[in-house]
Formats: structure tokens, sequence, C-alpha cells
């Protein structure tokens, strides 16, 4: 094993992220706190609880897993398509490194760097909400699993990606608007019986719902279900990368 | 000198477009070898399949008598490359970026080591600045810092001095120069054929994905040792008359001057062609004589290549 290949990726990409940590940190607080301001308190204050949770606190889990998902995939995505449209991947693809060992350093990199976001949020909600987190080590195995699963993703993203707009289309076009009809700021039993049946067939859902369970101890569907959703998720995303790698698939000529 | 790279039967396909064909060549330990080319004629292609960017279609090459595929660790901690283009992620700075390079190869960071480095290509001092700062010969400087920082036994050298001013080629050069001298092995492919002229101790030519000649270069320009004598006239001659009918002698520059190529020392031709100006009343002003070089050698056998 080349560790140390892995360690460098790793730090390579953090320091990238240190290099614009106002903008990666700043950005989602000053959004998070927009959030509460509009939903929190404006809207939030005409809408009775939902579950038994203030309306307030209810879409703590929503946001941070909207940045956790977005935030994922985006750096994901760059940190391996920047150096693919630079031409500097070929350092990686001549050096002793395996598959294993650069995805692992990409993508620890990319989760980490969406964990703190993530985090930065949750306390940032803390100035607008108070938390009673029920199962806080469930909230760390979500948080855990999805910004894994969700870096995978965006590593695909990125390699699949020949330029910058195929870059962000899927993560524009598709993930932002099945976050947001996920129930990031609903409860599903506010929509009408059809749409409901319909958000069944949004894969984010299933995880926002189980990340809500680890708040609030109640969720729309059986934590189990939310567990097995992002496994599942995650297992399709390491085959397609394994995938990518054995054939070269747009890195090797 | 035992071979450290042993490429065999190498081929390699895009589509229906063969980039290289069946292509075996050996490399000795310690030595330079030059690789020389028209473009697309298969030079990247054949770098890129020994250092693991591309994966051949069929043969197989094998490094240190490892093979490159089933003991990529093994082959490619050996190998530094210096591509053709400047790939570099511009932020960062020049100390880390090589500090990078050495990292993926396994090595623990060695401040001493990479500022040496960093010295003997005059970067030293541009170590804290951003690569966007740096000039384009810094940039090309930079990138054969980067293949240098993990030590390699072999050094592969693309195009290194495209682009590159006249000073820092020749710096280039001695710095390559001092390499083989440290025992690193480097295979360069070059389209200024004075660089290999200068620099190689064996020359291959390759020519759409085939490889038309290994050898010595000292064998080479001996065997292809020919003189050229440009005869430059004060009046225009309209055609050559029958005295001076030979296939190595021609009209050039409209008439203008009489070129003549003679073989191996031999000079009865020219002897003839100054007995017939004189004969005939027809002044010259200049006669110059210039050896065959590597890249008439080069030119010659392209072009019986693709007859």
């Amino acid at each position: 094993m080349n560790i140390r290949a892995t360690l460098t990726i790793y730090k390579f990409e953090m320091s990238r992220f240190r290099r614009t940590i106002f903008q990666s940190l700043v950005a989602p607080i000053i959004t998070t706190s927009l959030y509460f301001v509009v939903f929190g308190a404006a809207i939030g204050s005409k809408i009775e609880s939902i579950n038994g949770v203030s309306y307030g606190s209810f879409i703590v889990p929503g946001l941070i897993m909207l940045y956790l998902m977005t935030e994922s995939i985006n750096n994901a995505a760059f940190g391996i398509y920047f150096p693919k449209f630079t031409g500097s991947i070929f350092e990686v693809l001549s050096a002793p490194v395996s598959a294993l060992e650069a995805t692992v350093g990409y993508v620890g990199a990319a989760a980490s760097k969406s964990t703190i976001i993530g985090l930065m949020i949750f306390f940032t909600s803390n100035f607008f909400v108070t938390h009673n987190i029920k199962y806080p080590l469930i909230m760390a195995i979500f948080i855990a699993l999805t910004s894994i699963s969700f870096s995978l993703f965006g590593f695909i993203i990125g390699i699949w990606a020949q330029n910058w707009e195929r870059l962000s289309i899927i993560p524009t076009l598709l993930v932002t608007p099945l976050v947001f009809l996920g129930g990031s700021f609903y409860s599903i039993d506010m929509l009408p019986q059809f749409w409901q049946q319909v958000s069944l067939f949004n894969p984010v859902f299933y995880l926002i719902s189980g990340f809500r369970w680890s708040f609030f101890g109640n969720s729309e569907i059986p934590i189990e279900i939310s567990l097995l959703a992002i496994t599942v998720f995650m297992t399709l995303c390491l085959l397609i990368i394994g995938l990518i790698f054995k054939t070269g698939y747009r890195l090797r000529t | 000198m035992n071979n450290l790279i042993s490429v065999s039967n190498l081929s390699k396909s895009f589509g229906s477009e063969d980039a290289l064909s069946n292509v075996s060549l050996d490399i000795k330990r310690g030595e330079i070898f030059a690789l020389l080319g028209p473009n697309g004629a298969g030079k990247t292609t054949l770098i890129s399949c020994i250092c693991g960017l591309t994966t051949q279609t069929a043969g197989n090459i094998r490094i240190n008598n490892y093979d490159t595929i089933s003991n990529f660790r093994e082959t490619r901690k050996l190998i530094g490359l210096v591509p053709q283009e400047l790939p570099f992620d511009s932020f960062e700075s020049v100390y880390n970026t090589c500090q990078f390079s050495r990292g993926l190869f396994g090595m623990t960071p060695n401040d001493v080591y990479i500022k040496e480095v960093l010295k003997s290509l005059s970067l030293l001092e541009k170590k804290d600045l951003q690569i966007f700062g740096l000039s384009g010969g810094m940039k090309r400087r930079l990138l054969i810092a980067k293949a240098l920082s993990h030590e390699p036994k072999i050094l592969f050298l693309d195009e290194p001095t495209a682009g590159v001013d006249v000073a820092l080629r020749k710096d280039l050069w001695e710095l390559i120069s001092n390499l083989k001298k440290k025992g690193v092995t480097i295979i360069l492919t070059t389209h200024y054929i004075e660089e290999a002229e200068q620099l190689a101790d064996r020359v291959g030519i390759i020519n759409s994905g085939k490889l038309v000649l290994v050898k010595d270069k000292a064998d080479l320009m001996q065997e292809f040792n020919k003189k050229s004598t440009i005869i430059t006239l004060r009046k225009k001659m309209q055609r050559l008359s029958k005295e001076l009918k030979d296939s190595n002698i021609s009209l050039i520059e409209s008439g203008n001057k009489i070129k003549y190529i003679s073989a191996n020392g031999e000079s009865n031709n020219l002897q003839s062609i100054l007995n017939y100006l004189s004969k005939k009343k027809i002044n010259y002003s200049e006669i110059n004589t210039v050896n065959n070089s590597l890249e008439d050698i080069f030119l010659e056998l392209i072009e019986k290549n693709e007859h």
C-alpha cells in the first residue's frame, strides 16, 4: 500500500480548501442564517409544529443534508476534474498509486470538507434554535455515510465530465431538485397523497428522513430503510469507480 | 551495459487507427536515448505506454525486469516523466508542488533534496511563488524539478526544450548531461535534431507508429556520412549541362547555386564541376562545404520509409 500517496493527495486537496476557506465556510453560514430568518422566523412562525417539533428545528437536518450532499458532490467532482482539465492528472496516473489509494485520497478530502461545512451549519443553527439530539451516534454515522457516498458520486461525475458544463449539470439539474423535493423543508405528510407516493421514489428522501430520525427519534420511514438506502447507494458508487479504474474510462487512453 | 527497459512487440490502436505497430526496443542502463520522429509518429504514445498513461493493445513492457502492468509499483517508482505540455495546478507553490510529486511516489518529504533540485534548476529563489507567477521557461524547469523530486532512475523528457530560448536550452542540455553522469537513464523525444546530436548515445527513429531504425549515434553519423558542397554562381545557370549530369549534382535556388553531395570523402565529381566551370568561364563567388547533419539523415530515412 502506498499510504503516503493517499495522504499526499488528501493534504493537497485540503490545502486547496484552506486557500479558499473564507468562501468555503462563510457562504454556507450566511445562506443558512438566511434560511433560518426566512423559514424559521418569518414563515416558520406561521406553521404549526411538525410531529411535536418546531418548524425552525425541523428544517435543521434537511439543511445540513442539503449542504452535505451538494458540497460532497461539488468538492469531489472538482477535485478530480480540475487536474484532468489542466492535464496534471498525469502525475497521479504515472505514479505507483492504485485506484483505491487515489480514490481514498480524493474522496476522503471531499468528504472531510463537506463534513466540516455540515458541522458549521449545525453550529450556526444553534444561534437560532435549540437542539436536543436524541441519537448523536446515528447522526455521526449518517453524516459520515452521506458525505462519503456523495463524494464518491461526485468523483464519478468529475471523471465523466469532459467540460465545465457537464461538471455542473448533474448537481444542478438532478441533485438539488431531489434534495429540495426530498423533504428538506417539509414533512411529506404535508403533501397531497399523489405526491407522497412520488416522494417515495426519491432516494434522497430516505436519507433526510433517517437523518431527521437521529435528531428527533421519529421520521416518516423506518431508520433501517434509510441506512439500507445509503449503503446501497455507496456500494453502487464503489462498483462504478472500480469499473472506471479497471477500464481506464476517461482517465487513461 | 544491460537493458533497463525492454519493449516487445508493442502495439496501440485508437479505434481503427494504429498509433504503434509491433514496436520492439531495448533501452540500456545509463544511456541517453533520443527518439526522433515527425508529428504524430507515435513518440508520445510510446512514452505514455511505458509510463502507464496509455494501455497497450498488444505486447509487453518490462522495466528492470518487472512487467509494467502486473508490477506497476516496481516499474513506476523508477520513472520520472516530463510531459510535452505544461500541466500544473497554478495556485500551488513551487516548493509544495515538488513535495506533492515526491509524496505520490511514497517518499517522505525531504527539504534538503527538494531545495537542491530547485537550486540546480535555478528555481530556489522562486520556491514560495505560486506557479502562475512563473515564466514559461521557469515552468518548463519546474516540470523537470517535479519529475526529479522522487529521485528517479529513469527520466522521460518529452520535447523538453520546446519553446524555450537558446540559453535555457543549453542549460537544460547541461543538466541532462549531469544526470547521465549520476547514472540516470534518459529517454528524450525531440524535434531539435541538434539536441539529439549533442546529447544522445543512441538514436531511434519512429514514423507512422513503426520503429524505422535504432542505432548508435556515432555509427549512424558514420554510415550516412555525406558532405554537401554548395557553389554560388555569379551568373544564373538555366540548366545543368550534359557533362554535369549526375544524381548527386543539382541546380538549386533558381539556378544560382550548384549543390553537390559527396559520400565518404569522394571528391572526383567536385573536381569535374570546378574544371567545367573554369572551362566555360563561369565565375563563382563562394564554395561552402558542410557535413551531413543528423537532421539530413533523419529526413532521408523518413523519406525512404514513406516510399
